[in-house]
């Protein structure tokens, strides 16, 4: 299997204090991948260096063979990175038909556009559209985002997130804050994602992981601890002492 | 040469005392309050008041300026700037250029359009020679007043309990907060205190700037200059922006009056752009 | 401008694209809704012709508010639709202003040179240049930089207009500037006829033009910045390229605004690069509400008429009135004038469906 993403010696330190350790990851196109850890591993500050979001302090960041390590976070955007974020990045005033379309347009090329009128490109408002109604946000896409419910704004997070057609999407925690009710919505669309979008998963609930991930990253202060296929991480008894064995316990 | 640097620094230490308030209240709130500038023409008008029409002596004229502008401050905080802490720094700087606006015209009410003279007490006026420059008393007078109060904050700061609990606030709200700090409190101090300190700067300064209804706009960029240098972080990074700009603006006005202000809001935006967290600050934190 | 014209070159232009005719309740007629015009934008633009004649020994007032209102409505480009604070618009203002009358005094009042609608282009041009210039000072930095930084930016203006006294005479600013006549047809005449006209037609159709720009797929990425400029960036979004253009179109039709104002008073100042000629802008805008596109027109009109009410019992002290106002908009008044009336509207009559159409 190709490689799609990868990092090599990648570290990160804020001070004194070095939040990814020498992290050398790759991963395989078409990935279900999940990244795991107790908390403060350094998973978000990952993910933001993946996604340009924060500059390494030193390694490197390989997208489809490519040096990205000094690219914007615009740039990897355009070469097929997406992501989403642990604390939902929308704009709360926008209607999600608005804001999927600002992701297509971008895509597109389309959004320097200064004289026809929003709306007058029907192919891209009718592949929003589309792409709402397939995250089952169709009926409300004209509602205004502040005051949706929690459950769909994470929804329209991943929707916005698939809008630019990425390669490699980062979910970081998709699932984190909503409600037991809204959880299962959330769930089959990330089931659902299609296989030519590799995919990194950062969660905390391990049902949500083993249901969905194939292999699995552990990542304990800021250095990774393991890797290995979904069997091998739940039966390695390290793993279980640092992390999981709580998380197993508390899950009955 | 020297008189010019002299009358530089006293200048400078003038801006330090004038300003030091909306540091630290920039640092600890992240909040802008632009108006600093009427809780100086506060002082400075209250001075001209009781010296002129009072017939009160100049050494009253400097607690009273401290006392009335800090409770004035400690009012406003109270009833009005409270509403804003939560606010943008865009409503911060419209509801501060309001009051700016309110107390301009409210002074032009009261006291007229022109300048204020005072009149300092003879043993005040006239110069001295030291090291061969010839050194206005009542310069010498500010920096002695400015100097002491500087190593005052400075030893308030650095070394007493609300000292350090004001800088664990300054450096991390919500941490102070988790550690029991009564941010709120220090705030509502510090603000009084350093409107009473700006007080303080405008009734020293009576004589030496201009006291007229414009005071408040005209210094509010000389207290912008000052934490874009200094930064909001420290009191020693205002303390030598003040000095600097103090030394530059006098200097400036003499070598080459023909430029300016020019220079000096040139090096304010270069530095913001530069250095965004001010010159003097001490590097990148976190 | 020219960022944008180049943009709109691209081959990606909506225009070339199969533009069938949106069904009605389909996504992409939602949308094109948000375009079309209401009855009140109307009621306003015919309330504004017909001022003409209702105060016909008021037309050098009201011109000045279309002027003012045009300025206003630039700072909206920026704040209310881009969400990038300024204080220094009045620098872009000064700079048209001396532009069209430095164009119009070298013209001697006579065509080709002093003819006013060159003018108006040339302090377009020259302000957007400047704007263009200073519009990679704001990408960076806080609210509160920002803020430091335009207004730092208008003191250096109105410093250099100061002490360049050989060509715009100092402190004495350009006094007579004479323009020819409006399109040869129509000279400056003393009681505003032309003023007027020239004014609210100019105004209008930056007005339109603006219009357009905030109801397109590039206004659109426009409200993304503001709404979250991370995730914007996170879309692929060149948001920095996004806020340089706007932020010299602003300037431009700031600098128009100004050329107007020098064109139609036939004098120019340093006043009008002044702290408070930005403070006055600011407020105008937000006294009518950022982000509707009509604040600042309101705006300008409620601060003018204010202005010449107030201020004509105690001049003096209408500083204090302006201050008050600011103050007590900033405690209570969300939004502006246009913030209140939708307020009122919903609390008389609410909305049924759920849309979050009118103000994004």
């Amino acid at each position: 299997m190709s490689v799609v993403l990868e990092t090599k010696n990648l570290v990160k330190r804020f001070g004194g204090i070095t939040a990814t350790d020498n992290v050398t990851f790759s991963l395989p196109s078409g990935a279900r991948h999940a990244l795991i850890g107790p908390n403060g591993a350094g998973k978000t500050t990952f993910v933001n260096l993946l996604s340009g979001v924060l500059p390494a302090t030193s390694g490197k960041v390989i997208l489809n063979g490519e040096d990205i390590t000094e690219w914007t976070v615009r740039d990897r955007s355009r070469a097929g990175l997406a992501r989403t974020f642990q604390i939902n990045q929308l704009y709360p005033d926008l209607t999600p038909l608005k804001s999927v379309l600002i992701a297509i347009n971008e895509r597109e090329n389309a959004a320097t556009s200064w004289f026809p009128r929003l709306g007058s490109r029907s192919d891209l408002v009718d592949e929003a559209a589309a792409l709402l109604t397939r995250l089952n946000l169709g009926e409300r896409m004209h509602e205004r985002v502040g005051s949706m419910p929690y459950g769909l704004q994470r929804l329209l997070e991943i929707a916005i997130a698939l809008a630019s057609k990425p390669k490699v999407l980062l979910l970081d925690e998709p699932a984190a804050g909503v409600p037991e009710g809204e959880r299962e919505q959330i769930l089959d669309v990330v089931a659902a994602l299609p296989d030519h979008v590799s995919l990194i998963l950062i969660e905390h609930d391990m049902d949500l992981v083993f249901r969905f991930a194939k292999t699995l990253s552990v990542l304990v202060n800021g250095a990774l601890f393991v890797e290995g296929t979904r069997d091998e991480i739940a039966n390695d008894p390290r793993v279980r002492q640092v992390y999981l064995g709580e998380e197993v316990i508390a899950h009955g | 040469m020297l008189t010019i640097l002299f009358d530089g620094v006293a200048y400078g230490m003038l801006l330090f005392i004038l300003a030091v308030g909306l540091c630290v209240t920039l640092g600890l709130m992240n909040f802008v309050n632009l108006a600093h500038g009427a809780f100086a023409m506060a002082g400075g008008y209250l001075t001209v008041i009781m010296m002129n029409r009072m017939g009160i002596s100049f050494w009253w004229c400097l607690p009273a300026a401290f006392i009335f502008s800090a409770l004035l401050g400690a009012f406003l905080e109270r009833t009005l700037y409270r509403r804003l802490y939560d606010k943008s720094h865009l409503d911060q700087v419209l509801f501060s250029i309001g009051l700016i606006f309110m107390s301009m015209a409210a002074v032009d009410y009261f006291m007229g359009a022109t300048q204020q003279i005072v009149n300092l007490p003879p043993y005040l006026t006239g110069r001295i020679e030291i090291f061969g420059a010839q050194v206005g008393v009542y310069r010498l007078f500010v920096i002695a007043v400015c100097g002491v109060l500087a190593i005052g904050l400075q030893f308030i700061i650095a070394r007493t309990r609300f000292g350090s609990q004001l800088r664990a606030s300054v450096d991390d709200g919500r941490v102070a907060r988790g550690l029991g700090i009564d941010v709120t409190r220090i705030f509502s101090l510090t603000f009084a205190v350093g409107s009473g300190l700006a007080g303080l700067g405008g009734a020293l300064g009576a004589s030496i700037l201009s006291m007229d209804p414009f005071f408040p706009l005209k210094y509010m960029i000389y207290f912008l200059i000052v934490i874009a240098v200094g930064g909001a972080t420290t009191i020693t990074g205002p303390f030598f922006a003040s000095l600097l700009l103090g030394i530059a603006d006098v200097g400036g006005k003499y070598f080459v009056p023909v430029i300016g202000g020019f220079i000096i809001y040139t090096i304010m935006v270069a530095v913001l752009i530069f250095r965004p967290e001010g010159l003097f600050t001490r590097g990148k934190r976190r | 401008m020219s960022v944008v014209d180049k943009d709109a070159a691209a081959p990606a232009a909506a225009s070339a694209s199969p533009a069938a005719p949106a069904a009605k309740q389909s996504p992409s007629w939602r949308l094109l809704l948000d375009a079309k015009w209401r009855w009140y934008e109307f009621a306003f633009w015919l309330c504004a012709a017909a001022s003409f004649w209702v105060f016909p020994r008021k037309l050098m007032l009201l011109s000045e508010i279309f002027i003012l209102g045009l300025l206003a409505l630039s700072i909206d480009l920026v704040l209310g639709f881009a969400g990038l604070v300024t204080l220094g618009q009045g620098a872009f203002f000064g700079i048209g202003a001396y532009a069209a009358g430095l164009m119009a005094q070298a013209g001697m009042g006579a065509a080709p040179l002093s003819d006013p609608l060159l003018g108006l282009l040339v302090a377009g041009l020259v302000a957007g240049l400047v704007g263009f210039a200073t519009s990679f000072l704001v990408l960076r930095g806080s609210d509160l930089t920002r803020l430091m930084v335009t207004l730092g930016v208008a003191l250096i203006v109105e410093e250099l207009i100061v002490k360049f006294k050989d060509i715009t005479g100092g402190s004495d600013g350009l006094q007579g500037v004479l323009s020819s006549p409006v399109l040869g047809l129509w000279s400056f005449d003393l009681f505003g006829y032309t003023a007027f006209w020239y004014s609210l037609t100019v105004t209008f159709v930056i007005f339109l033009f603006c219009r357009r720009l905030i109801h397109s797929n590039y206004g659109l990425s426009l409200l993304a910045i503001k709404g979250n400029p991370l995730r914007a960036r996170t879309i692929g979004m060149p948001v920095n390229a996004r806020l340089v253009s706007i932020y010299t179109i602003a300037a431009a039709i700031a600098g128009v605004s100004g050329g107007l104002l020098t064109q139609t008073t036939q004098f120019a100042s340093p006043d009008m690069a002044a702290f408070h000629r930005s403070a006055d802008a600011l407020l105008i805008l937000i006294f009518g509400g950022a982000g509707y596109l009509y604040g600042g027109l309101l705006g300008a009109v409620a601060f003018r008429v204010m202005q010449d009410f107030l201020g004509n019992i105690t001049p003096q002290y209408w500083l204090f009135y302006v201050g008050l106002v600011l103050v007590l908009l900033v405690l209570f008044v969300r939004g502006g004038i246009i913030g209140l009336m939708m307020a009122m509207r919903d609390k008389i009559s609410p909305r049924d469906d759920k849309d979050a159409g009118g103000r994004q």
